[in-house]
């Protein structure tokens, strides 16, 4: 094959990991933190899509439309865990329940809302070219989405590790109840922790628009990929859940390119063997 | 008590269970301004279960618990933490994936005008110092102790429970803890001392309450407590 062809896949791959980041980040800050295995969340990240296509039909630019969609859906988020989840707290079962009759409710109302049909998204204008890489031409779009995932990968990182709301975040993961034991509002943190999640997937939803768009199903397609990314990375870390959608952006297009009939297969590998050899994933803390 | 001042912390008639069991029976203990009081009793006496109550952990299903005689009993915990009481709690509890520092500084309340800042932890625990930016999980035995102390003491309580602060240490350790907690309560703050080690607690009490399978078994001066080894010793086992 040519070097072209892998310099190209390369590049989607990457490009693709960035947008699994935006999914999967969001997922893993709720697992981790919360230990709410949030089956909505790929509805999230199709609501964010459709919010984003409805906004840009309004002729908001890109970048307000995709803050409208992250905003809109992380309100979602902390609505659902003040008004829902909190009530199921401790009640792992009651809230895989609970998320996923969510996903079922937001695939409905998505379907109702926008129609079977898809929704495809524009780029901003200008990005909507390509840039030429070692005499290949490469669509720039794909490499932004890359910018933002490592930009947003970076602040995460920095705020979860670097700042007191992080490190209060963590001691509310370390050990709750003396979280709060020391005056660490640890409910409200939480929900906090849910809308940033939420707003995340809603803000992947709309960023990954003009390269998947909106479309019934979206949902159920991606909540599988944020799955693997975190189990793979490990649950709650930052840094994982960038490896692991990096792993996963590459076997997924070079899967998808090399053995079409087998990509989805070959996706499970890496998840299976890190449940084998490392369960807590490449990143992942023991819990305590 | 002979005044009209609130106690710093009255538990008054709690019963504490989990699920079915009847762990805290009908407790009742006041602890005085500027004063330690040592809660006494066998393994399994209710003793931790007391002070998370105090702490909203477990809310009493009968009694009150005032503070400065204020009813803090059905506030959660975090409430209760920043109305003024801090919590050593048995086992430490330190944050491991946080540092020293980040441990320190997520249970600081009022440090800037108060009287407890991590600064002064700090100074009191120089072990702590140079171990400022490192994980709290990697800290010694002794060292976490220490941490766990000074977390409390950021939050600037006005009562401070200790839940067998000397639990697993080394001597000299805890005689260094000994002397901590001696200097917090001349400093003015009032003390719970939960301790296995009945000669430790007795040298630093003023008051001792003796609990025994969940029920107030004695209560009274340490001195005359520590005068009275039958008592003890029906209590506490070989003192
Ligand atoms: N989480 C719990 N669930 C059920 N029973 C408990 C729990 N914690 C403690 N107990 C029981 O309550 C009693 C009092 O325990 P505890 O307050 O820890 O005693 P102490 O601190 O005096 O050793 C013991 O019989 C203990 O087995
Ligand atoms: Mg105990």
């Amino acid at each position: 094959m040519s070097a072209q062809f892998w310099l190209i896949q390369t590049l989607n791959a990457v490009a693709m990991g960035g947008l699994l980041f935006l999914l999967a980040a969001g997922f893993s800050l709720i697992f981790g933190l919360m230990r709410v295995p949030n089956l909505a969340h790929g509805g999230f990240f199709m609501l964010g899509a459709y919010l984003g296509a409805t906004a840009l039909d309004e002729n908001l630019p890109f970048w307000l439309a995709a803050l409208a969609a992250a905003l809109g859906v992380g309100l979602l988020g902390a609505v659902l865990e003040r008004a829902l989840l909190r009530r199921l707290a401790g009640n792992e079962q009651g809230q895989v329940l609970a998320t996923l009759g969510v996903a079922f409710i937001i695939a409905d109302l998505c379907l109702m809302t926008w129609g079977g049909n898809p929704l495809s998204l524009s780029p901003p204008a200008w990005l909507m070219r390509a840039i030429a890489i070692g005499g290949f031409f490469f669509p720039a779009y794909r490499l932004a989405v890359l910018v933002l995932a490592v930009l947003l990968a970076v602040l995460l990182v920095a705020l979860m590790e670097k700042t007191r709301l992080g490190a209060m975040i963590r001691a509310g993961v370390d050990d709750r109840e003396m979280a709060e034991g020391v005056g660490i509002p640890v409910s409200r943190l939480f929900t906090t922790i849910f809308f940033l999640g939420a707003a995340l997937a809603g803000l992947g939803g709309v960023i990954g628009g003009p390269i998947l768009s909106a479309y019934p199903g979206l949902d159920t397609d991606m909540l599988p990929l944020a799955l693997i990314v975190v189990i793979l990375g490990g649950i709650g870390s930052i840094g994982g859940a960038f490896v692991g959608s990096m792993i996963i952006g590459f076997i997924y297009n070079f899967g998808i390119a090399l053995f079409p009939n087998f990509a989805y297969v070959i996706l499970f590998l890496p998840m299976i063997a890190a449940l084998l050899i490392k369960p807590e994933g490449l990143f992942g803390r023991v819990p305590q | 008590m002979g005044s009209d001042a609130p106690a710093a912390l009255a538990v008054e008639a709690i019963d504490v269970f989990y699920g079915e069991s009847h762990v805290v029976q009908h407790v009742s203990f006041a602890l005085r301004p500027r004063s330690l009081l040592a809660l006494l009793g066998l393994n399994g006496a209710g003793k931790t279960t007391s002070l998370h109550t105090v702490m909203g952990f477990l809310i009493p299903r009968r009694g009150r618990i005032m503070l400065f005689g204020e009813p803090i009993a059905g506030l959660p915990p975090a409430a209760i933490a920043r109305r003024g009481i801090g919590l050593v709690p048995q086992g430490r509890r330190i944050f491991p994936s946080l540092t020293v520092a980040e441990n320190l500084a997520v249970a600081a309340h009022g440090a800037a005008t108060k009287a407890w800042s991590a600064e002064r932890v700090f100074v009191t625990f120089p072990r702590l110092a140079e171990r400022r930016r490192q994980y709290a999980g990697l800290l010694s035995g002794g060292e976490q102790q220490m941490l766990a102390i000074g977390r409390a003491l950021v939050g600037n309580p006005r009562v401070l429970l200790l839940d067998e602060p000397s639990e697993g240490l080394a001597p000299q350790i805890v005689a260094e803890v000994a002397r901590a907690v001696a200097a917090m309560k001349s400093e003015g703050l009032a003390i719970v001392l939960v301790e296995q080690n009945v000669r430790l607690a007795l040298s630093l009490a003023d008051d001792v309450v003796l609990l025994n399978a969940g029920r107030l078994a004695a209560s009274g001066p340490a001195a005359a407590i520590a005068a009275d080894p039958a008592l003890i010793d029906r209590h506490l086992g070989v003192f």
